[in-house]
């Protein structure tokens, strides 16, 4: 039986003991990124095609699921249509993750809603947590690994992202002299990703939100290329879950992928649009992450657009992100 | 009925001949078979069993694509000559040109299927069934322009053939639409090939609108230099094209088609220096690809740095042994020539196009992309392929021309 070989995302440091305070000088330096980050053992992996139709984790299989060619584009689907599907889909995750609490939403975007996210670097201190509670929140897979959000060490005095650094690994954060710099899908008002891909199998939501649909992509990463923002995760072998799975999903989001196919933040779209604060936002120790309706006048994401020192990152790009930037 | 004739005797044409000829379908075969595998493999595991990752998420696949894509619009620089300005001894390597590109063309397709992470959902692209993004997703018109081109490839040769095998004229008004129409469909195919990259404003060094151009000047030299190679080996091997025979391909023809490709490569020489000295010179946001690929990071070479150079030594020494009339009229410099850009080109458009514009990735991190061993060999066994192809479609077409058709 082969092994295919890993991904090389170096896997997330567990989650560092938060000092607020500068760490020691004598703290080890981080990696460089120009430390070269060269493939080891790779391409020697055994080689042997098991079966010619494998299952995936859903017991279908893997290569020709029939249940792809039944089934319609999710916004083509009637009401009726949508219940159905998702009654089947909660059936299977139920056998399969041995959780009878699994239910799939198909909670359409509110009127009146315009979801914006602001970041304040100034206090984020890099600590990683909203990766971890993202992972979990979001049911990436454990192996290979998938992060929606990548954080960026970067050098004060530079906003230059190709000196930044996303594989820092210390004792202690922060790191002295170093401001981090998280991003995930900037749920752009002019989202480059929606524009290339060929199936349509992503696109804008009217809250705002870019999501996929994982039964209509046909893995072609263009949507990867096209992003500038190193949004978007493909699931290069079959996804693996410890055991357990956040058992509250919604169709466009969080619910299990497969191989094969694109995924993406959907600010938490399972938990948005049922009126709670993103996992990221609840996570965050030092409150660095805002979440809010655009729309809302009196929001506290209007507020602080209106009053802080707001940027957009890559803002020369043309796709207006709903996703800010703040120093207070 | 007639037709159904036509198609036997042409299946009967591929799969006879001399023991050579099978010694070369069974190597050719062999590297598809291994190809395809290792293919089986990858449906089974996923496209994690290559070297691509989210970082480089685009690597051989696409690459050998982008190339062949060219190769497949070159057929045009002999239809163009041959049609266009009746240079009546272009007319004998039409038929090679078009099957080469019908070739080429299947090649594309296979590369771009297998690139697909669901291949399965293929579908989803066709319309009515499907859901295409049309007009705004640039792969939809790709669709349409590469198997658009794959027909009019396949039908203008096979109708000449089909007239030649019942012994009728090949009516004009059918053959010649479909052949002005190749002209301006093989230019299409590369252009929305370029800008499936050049429309990504996230990719800094595909963003320039030197790409269709440079993909045009590139294709029209390594195809018609892969076609220089051909005519000789059919020459050689089969009596079409031999000297006193009735399709003759002279000396002559091929050093006109040498022309073609010095001029092309020139033109893409020039291309190469115009975006180099744009990207170094004024040193902004385009640089930090460029630089991967040409010097590295740091003073260390990339894993492609040694490529890049090699592919542009071999160009310029072809340029050069192309531009001497006295080595572009000797057939061996000049099949040097011609190996050495085609060469060049394959690294220069496939790895050295598409990997940079990933490294660094849009946050700045440097991860280097090889492609693993059975993501090589599933790209060789597409090679594999499309030698198959080509060879029995040029047997086909060289013994329904000469009339030895075994009746």
């Amino acid at each position: 039986m082969a092994t295919p070989d890993r991904t090389p995302a170096r896997p997330t440091p567990e989650p560092r003991p938060l000092t607020l305070k500068p760490a020691p000088p004598s703290s080890k330096r981080p990696v460089s990124r120009r430390d070269f980050l060269r493939r080891a053992g790779q391409g020697t992996a055994a080689l042997a095609v098991t079966t010619l139709v494998p299952k995936d984790f859903l017991g279908r299989p893997k290569i020709f699921s029939k249940e792809d060619f039944s089934l319609k584009h999710f916004v083509e689907m009637t009401a009726e249509e949508k219940a159905k599907r998702v009654h089947e889909l909660e059936e299977i995750y139920r056998k399969r993750f041995n959780d009878d609490r699994i239910s799939i939403s198909t909670t359409p975007a509110k009127e009146g809603v315009l979801w914006g996210y602001a970041l304040n670097i100034g206090k984020c201190v890099g600590c990683r947590r909203c990766v971890k509670a993202c992972v979990g929140e979001n049911n990436q897979s454990r192996d290979p690994e998938i992060e929606w959000i990548r954080v960026l060490e970067m050098e004060k005095g530079t906003m230059e992202l190709d000196e930044s650094n996303c594989y820092y690994d210390h004792e202690r954060v922060p790191e002295e002299d170093h401001y981090y710099m998280p991003v995930q899908c900037q749920q752009c008002e002019n989202p480059p990703c929606v524009k290339v891909c060929p199936t349509t199998a992503t696109w804008q939501e009217k809250d705002g939100i870019v999501v996929v649909d994982y039964n209509w992509c046909i893995g072609c990463r263009f949507c990867l290329a096209a992003c500038p923002y190193f949004a978007r995760r493909f699931n290069w072998g079959e996804p693996t879950w410890n055991g357990a799975v956040n058992p509250n999903m919604h169709y466009l989001g969080n619910r299990p992928r497969f191989k094969g196919v694109m995924e993406k933040c959907t600010f938490c779209i399972q938990r948005s649009r049922e009126g709670q604060y993103t996992a990221c936002v609840e996570a965050c120790p030092v409150g660095a992450r805002k979440f809010g309706n655009l729309l809302d006048e009196k929001s506290e994401i209007r507020q602080l657009i209106a009053t802080k020192r707001v940027f957009r990152l890559k803002e020369e790009a043309g796709t207006h992100p709903k996703f800010f930037y703040f120093i207070d | 009925m007639k037709f159904l004739q036509f198609v036997g005797a042409s299946v009967r044409i591929a799969l006879t001949g001399s023991k050579r000829y099978y010694a070369w379908l069974l190597a050719c075969l062999t590297v598809t078979l291994v190809g395809f595998y290792y293919y089986l493999y990858q449906l089974e595991h996923g496209l994690i069993v290559t070297g691509m990752r989210d970082q480089v998420s685009w690597g051989s696949y696409i690459a050998n694509f982008t190339f062949f894509v060219g190769v497949a619009a070159a057929a045009v620089m002999i239809v163009i000559p041959a049609y266009l300005y009746h240079v009546t001894d272009f007319k004998p390597v039409t038929l090679l040109g078009e099957m080469l590109a019908a070739s080429a063309l299947i090649m594309c397709i296979c590369f771009v299927m297998i690139d697909m992470g669901r291949p399965d959902r293929v579908w989803h692209l066709l319309p009515v069934i499907g859901k295409p993004n049309f007009p705004v997703s640039l792969l939809c018109w790709d669709v349409i322009v590469l198997s658009g081109y794959l027909i009019i490839n396949l039908f203008i040769p096979g109708y000449m053939l089909y007239s030649v095998y019942h012994h009728k004229e090949a009516s004009k008004k059918i053959l010649l639409p479909f052949t002005y129409l190749s002209v301006p469909w093989a230019v299409s195919i590369h252009t929305v090939t370029a800008f499936l990259y050049c429309g990504l404003v996230s990719r800094p060094v595909w963003n320039t609108a030197l790409m269709a151009p440079r993909f045009l000047a590139t294709a029209f030299a390594a195809g018609p230099a892969l076609i220089i190679i051909i005519i000789q080996i059919v020459r050689r091997y089969t009596p079409y094209g031999s000297p006193g025979e009735k399709f003759e391909i002279p000396n002559e023809t091929i050093y006109k088609i040498a022309n073609i490709v010095v001029v092309a490569l020139l033109i893409s020489l020039f291309f190469t220096f115009s975006e180099v000295f744009t990207i170094f010179y004024s040193a902004g946001a385009h640089k930090a690809s460029m630089a991967y690929l040409y010097f590295g990071f740091d003073g260390h070479p990339s894993l492609l740095t040694p490529y890049i150079w090699a592919s542009l030594v071999m160009n310029v020494v072809a340029a050069v042994i192309l531009l001497i009339p006295a080595t572009r009229k000797n057939l061996i410099t000049l099949n040097m020539a011609c190996i050495l850009l085609f060469i060049g080109i394959w690294i220069e458009k496939g790895m050295g196009t598409v990997l940079p514009a990933f490294i660094p990735s849009p946050l700045g991190e440097i991860w280097e992309y090889w492609p693993s061993n059975p993501e090589a060999l599933i790209t060789l066994g597409v090679w594999g392929l499309g030698a198959l192809v080509f060879t029995m479609l040029a047997k086909i077409a060289i013994q329904i021309e000469t009339g030895d058709v075994g009746r």
